[in-house]
C-alpha cells in the first residue's frame, strides 16, 4: 500500500490515568485531504501531536509515508520532522517577534545555518504564492494583521515541501472575511502543488471547503469517518448531525435548542 | 474587549513585538550620574592617583579647604582617594554583574530548553539555591576562597548565579512553550540556536532591567565584603575598605566617612534609576493618559424617543496620534430590541460598545452630540452604581474574564454586594435564580465551585447569569461564542434568545460573523474602519441580493456555510478511500 500517506489503526494514547484517543483508525491517501472535526478535548490535537512525533502512541500501529512512528529510532525522527509540517493554530503566538518573517522562513529552510541571503529567492517567491509581496521579508511579526500572519504561518509550513502538512485549527483565530481568505488560499495550493494534509476545525462547514474526506471525534473516539459528500449528506451518528445543525450556516440552524 | 486593546495598540505602533522607545525622567537622570561615575573611574586614578596614595600630609584633619573631606590616619586626602576608589569598586562590581548574569542566564535558559526531567531537577536546585540569602553565601565562598579582589569578585558572582537563573528560567518558561519555539523545535533547529535566536532576544527587556538591579547589589555587596576586610587589601583600596578604615574614626573625625558612603550611595541610586527607568520605558502603558469621554458641541441629531439607548455620534481618537478610530457612529436601541454591530477586527465595534459602557481603553478621547442609557445622562458624570445596575457586560472569553482562585459565588455577586449593597444572602438567592434561568445543571453546587471546574460554555452561562443579575435595561455581549466550539455557541446563543425574551433586556450584540448575528438579532449594523456602512433592518429576508455595500455582501459570502450534496447519498463505504 505505498500511495498511502496515512495507515493509523488502534491508535490509543494515555496520559496518566486517562484515555485521550480510544482505538482511532485513519488512512489517508496521497494526494487527499482529510477534515478532523470535533469539540475542544475530543482528542483532535492530540492526533496531529501523534502524527508530527510530539506525543507516544500507548498502543496501536501508526504508519506516516512509511515510517512507524511507534517504534522508532531518535535518530530517523530528526528527518521525519522535516517531511511532515504542522502548522500553527495561533498566529499571534506562532511568529518569533524579534525575527524578521524572512529570517523565520529561512529557519525553515535552513535550521541551523538560517541565512536570508541563501534563500532570498526561495522565500520571495513562497510570500508571493501566499498572496504577500517579496519586499515584506524584511519587517517583523508586529506589522502585519492576524491574516498576514496566518499566510506566513502557511508559508512556512510550505516551503520545505514537505509530504504531508496538518493543519490545526489554523482559521479558528480569525474573523470570517480573513478566513475565508485563508481557506481560498489553502484550496489554491492543494490544487497546484498536490499536497496532502489533515485539516483540523470544530467547524464543519470549514472543513468541508478543504476537504475530501471528514472524520469525526468525539470523546476520543472516531464515530464517523468517509468521503465529505456522504458524510455530510447522510450523517449516520447521532453527533454528527448535532454538529451539523449547530452550524450557523447550516440549514438546520436554529436557536430552539 | 480584545478589539479595543488591539486598536489601542494598532494605533500607538506598538504591539506585543519590539516597541518603540520611551525615555523618562528616571532614565536620563540615571543615565546622567551613571556617566559622571564612568568618568570618575576613568580619570580620577590619572589625575589624583598620586594625591590618594601619597604620604607625608597631615594625618586625621577634619574637613579643611585643601581637604574638604578630611585626611586619613596616614595623611591622605579622603576625597582623591574616594574618587581613585572608583574604578576598583565600579570595575569589581560590573565585572561580577558580568559573570553571575552569563551564568545565570545560561543556566536559566538552558534549563527550559532541557529534557523534563532535567528541568525538573534544575528548577528545584535553584529554589533551593535561593533560599540562602545571597550576602551569606558571598562571604561564605569569601572564606573558603581567601581574601583578595579576584576571590571577591567571583565569590559576589556565584552568589548572585541562582537569582539570575531563577528569574531567567522563569522569562524562558514563557518564551519555551510558546508556539514559535515549538515550531522552530519541530522543524528540527538545534536547542543552543532556539536559545540564541528565540529565547534570548525575547526575554530581552526584563533582563537587562535586572541586570542594572544587580549591579547595584553587587556594588554595596562588595564594598560590604570589603568592609568586613576580605575585598582590597592594603595599599589597594575600595570604597568598602575606605568605609572600614573610617569607622574606627567615626568619633574623633566622622567627616573621613562621607567621601565613600555618599559615593557607593550615588553609584547604587543612579544603577537603580536606570533600572527602573528601563523598566518604566518598557512599560508601554506607562505614558498613555487617561481615557476621556466629552459632549460635541453640536446639537444631537436624534431624538430621545423612547429608546433604551441613544447613541448620537460617536466619535473616538487615539490621544497621542490624533487617528480616528471610530467616526460618527450613531444608533438607537429599543426597549427589548437586539442590536449587532458586525465587523472585521479594527473595525471599532468593540470601541463603540466600549463608549457605551464607560470603560474606553487608556489614552483613547471619545465624543458623542447625545449618550443616553435609560434616561441616564452617559456624558455627564454617573454613579458607578447606576451604571453597574443598568449595564451587563458579557466578553469574548470566559477563561480569562472571571478569577481563576475564587469560587464563582462569591465573584458573580460581587456586583451585587458592593455596588447594589444586596446583602450576601440576597445576592446569592438572585444569582440562583439567574443559575436556573441560563439552565446552568446543579446552580447551588456552582456557587461553591472555581472557574476551572467549568467548561468553557458553563463558563459563558454563568458570566450571562451574572450580568443578568442586576436586572440591567442593556446587555452588551463582545463576541461572546468566538472562543466556543459551535455546538456550545448555540447553546450560548439560545440561552442569549431567552433572556431577551422573558426579561424584556434589549441587548447589543458584537461579532465578526454574520451567520451568528442573524440568528439572534433584530437589526444589524455593518462596520468598517470605523463607520457604519450599512444597517440592516429586514434580517429575515438578508440575502446577498438585500444587502447594499460591496462590504456587507462580502461578509456574507465569507460566512462559513454547510452545502448539502441534493443526490440521494449511496451505499456507505467503511470510511475509506
Amino acid at each position: 500500500m505505498t500511495d498511502l500517506m496515512l495507515d493509523v489503526r488502534g491508535l490509543d494514547v494515555t496520559f496518566g490515568s486517562t484515555t485521550v484517543l480510544h482505538g482511532v483508525d485513519v488512512t489517508l491517501a496521497k494526494g487527499r485531504t482529510v477534515g478532523v472535526v470535533g469539540e475542544s478535548g475530543s482528542g483532535k490535537s492530540t492526533l496531529a501531536k501523534v502524527l508530527v512525533g510530539s506525543v507516544r502512541p500507548s498502543a496501536g500501529h501508526v504508519d506516516v509515508d512509511g515510517v512507524d512512528l511507534v517504534n522508532h529510532e531518535h535518530t530517523s525522527m530528526r528527518r521525519y520532522r522535516r517531511r511532515v509540517q504542522m502548522i500553527p493554530q495561533d498566529p499571534y503566538s506562532s511568529l518569533s517577534p524579534r525575527r524578521t518573517i524572512g529570517q523565520t522562513l529561512a529557519e525553515a529552510i535552513n535550521p541551523i545555518r538560517s541565512r536570508v541571503s541563501d534563500h532570498r529567492d526561495l522565500i520571495a517567491s513562497w510570500l508571493e504564492r501566499v498572496g504577500l509581496t517579496p519586499d515584506m521579508m524584511h519587517r517583523y511579526p508586529h506589522e502585519f494583521s492576524g491574516g498576514q500572519r496566518q499566510r506566513i504561518a502557511i508559508a512556512r509550513g510550505l516551503i520545505i515541501d514537505p509530504d504531508f502538512v496538518i493543519a490545526d485549527e489554523i482559521t479558528s483565530a480569525l474573523d470570517v472575511s480573513v478566513q475565508a481568505q485563508i481557506l481560498e488560499l489553502l484550496a489554491e495550493i492543494k490544487e497546484s502543488l498536490g499536497i496532502t494534509m489533515m485539516f483540523i476545525s470544530h467547524n464543519l462547514a470549514v472543513v468541508q471547503r478543504v476537504s475530501d474526506e471528514v472524520l469525526v471525534l468525539y470523546q476520543g473516539r472516531v464515530v464517523e469517518a468517509g468521503p465529505v459528500e456522504e458524510i455530510y449528506a447522510n450523517p449516520q451518528h447521532w453527533y454528527t448531525r448535532r454538529l451539523l445543525d449547530a452550524d450557523p450556516g447550516s440549514p438546520g440552524f436554529s436557536l430552539a435548542g | 474587549m480584545a478589539d479595543t486593546v488591539n486598536a489601542v495598540r494598532t494605533a500607538a505602533a506598538s504591539p506585543a513585538g519590539p516597541r518603540s522607545f520611551r525615555w523618562n525622567a528616571g532614565l536620563i537622570l540615571g543615565l546622567g550620574m551613571l556617566a559622571v561615575v564612568a568618568l570618575v573611574a576613568i580619570f580620577a586614578p590619572i589625575v589624583l592617583g598620586g594625591q590618594a596614595s601619597g604620604l607625608g600630609g597631615t594625618p586625621n584633619l577634619g574637613s579643611t579647604p585643601e581637604h574638604p573631606l578630611g585626611t586619613d590616619t596616614l595623611g591622605r586626602d579622603m576625597l582623591a582617594r574616594t574618587l581613585v576608589a572608583t574604578r576598583a569598586t565600579v570595575l569589581m562590581a560590573a565585572i561580577a554583574t558580568a559573570l553571575s548574569s552569563i551564568t545565570g542566564i545560561a543556566i536559566g535558559i538552558a534549563i527550559w530548553l532541557a529534557p523534563r526531567r532535567i528541568r525538573e531537577l534544575g528548577l528545584r536546585a535553584i529554589e533551593f539555591a535561593v533560599s540562602y540569602p545571597t550576602m551569606l553565601v558571598a562571604i561564605i565562598v569569601a572564606a573558603i576562597l581567601g581574601q583578595g579582589v579576584v576571590q571577591v569578585v567571583v565569590a559576589i558572582a556565584i552568589a548572585n548565579v541562582a537569582g539570575f537563573a531563577r528569574l531567567t528560567a522563569n522569562l524562558a518558561a514563557k518564551i519555551a512553550t510558546s508556539e514559535y519555539v515549538t515550531t522552530a523545535r519541530l522543524m528540527g533547529v538545534p536547542a543552543s540556536r532556539v536559545a540564541a535566536r528565540h529565547v534570548l532576544p525575547n526575554m530581552a527587556e526584563p533582563t537587562l532591567i535586572l541586570i542594572a538591579g544587580a549591579f547595584s547589589g553587587a556594588l554595596v555587596e562588595i564594598s560590604g565584603l570589603s568592609f568586613i576586610g576580605l575585598g582590597a587589601q592594603t595599599p589597594a583600596f575600595d570604597w568598602g575598605t575606605l568605609l572600614n578604615d573610617g569607622l574606627n574614626k567615626i568619633v574623633v573625625n566622622p567627616i573621613v566617612i562621607v567621601g565613600p558612603a555618599v559615593a557607593l550611595t550615588f553609584t547604587s541610586l543612579a544603577a537603580l534609576l536606570v533600572g527602573d527607568g528601563l523598566a518604566a520605558a518598557a512599560n508601554p502603558r506607562s505614558n498613555s493618559t487617561q481615557a476621556r469621554l466629552v459632549r460635541d458641541k453640536a446639537a444631537p441629531t436624534i431624538e430621545r424617543g423612547d429608546a433604551v439607548l441613544v447613541a448620537d455620534g460617536i466619535t473616538v481618537a487615539h490621544g497621542a496620534s490624533g487617528a480616528t478610530l471610530v467616526s460618527d457612529v450613531s444608533f438607537t436601541i429599543g426597549r427589548g430590541e437586539v442590536l449587532g454591530i458586525v465587523g472585521e477586527s479594527g473595525s471599532g465595534k468593540s470601541l463603540t460598545a466600549s463608549v457605551v459602557a464607560k470603560l474606553l481603553g487608556e489614552g483613547l478621547s471619545a465624543s458623542a452630540r447625545r449618550l443616553e442609557l435609560d434616561g441616564v445622562d452617559l456624558l455627564g458624570p454617573v454613579p458607578p452604581r447606576e451604571l453597574a445596575s443598568k449595564i451587563g457586560l458579557i466578553y469574548q472569553d470566559p477563561g480569562t474574564s472571571l478569577n481563576p482562585a475564587m469560587v464563582l459565588g462569591r465573584q458573580l455577586s460581587e456586583v451585587l454586594t458592593l455596588r447594589l449593597r444586596h446583602s450576601r444572602r440576597a445576592s446569592r438567592e438572585l444569582l440562583l435564580s439567574k443559575f436556573r434561568q441560563v439552565m446552568l445543571s446543579d446552580p447551588e453546587g456552582r456557587l461553591r465551585q472555581y472557574p476551572h471546574q467549568l467548561s468553557g460554555g458553563m463558563k459563558q452561562r454563568a458570566m450571562i447569569a451574572s450580568a443578568m443579575s442586576t436586572d440591567p435595561v442593556l446587555l452588551i455581549a463582545d463576541e461572546p461564542t468566538t472562543a466556543l466550539d459551535v455546538t456550545v455557541q448555540r447553546e450560548v446563543l439560545t440561552v442569549l434568545g431567552r433572556m431577551n425574551e422573558e426579561s424584556g433586556t434589549a441587548v447589543l450584540f458584537i461579532s465578526h460573523d454574520l451567520g451568528v448575528v442573524r440568528a439572534l438579532c433584530d437589526r444589524v449594523l455593518v462596520m468598517k474602519d470605523g463607520k457604519i456602512v450599512e444597517r440592516i433592518d429586514d434580517m429575515a429576508g438578508l440575502s446577498a441580493e438585500s444587502v447594499s455595500h460591496p462590504y456587507t455582501k462580502q461578509l456574507l459570502a465569507a460566512t462559513p456555510v454547510v452545502t448539502l450534496p441534493t443526490a440521494a447519498p449511496t451505499a456507505r463505504t467503511e470510511g475509506e478511500s
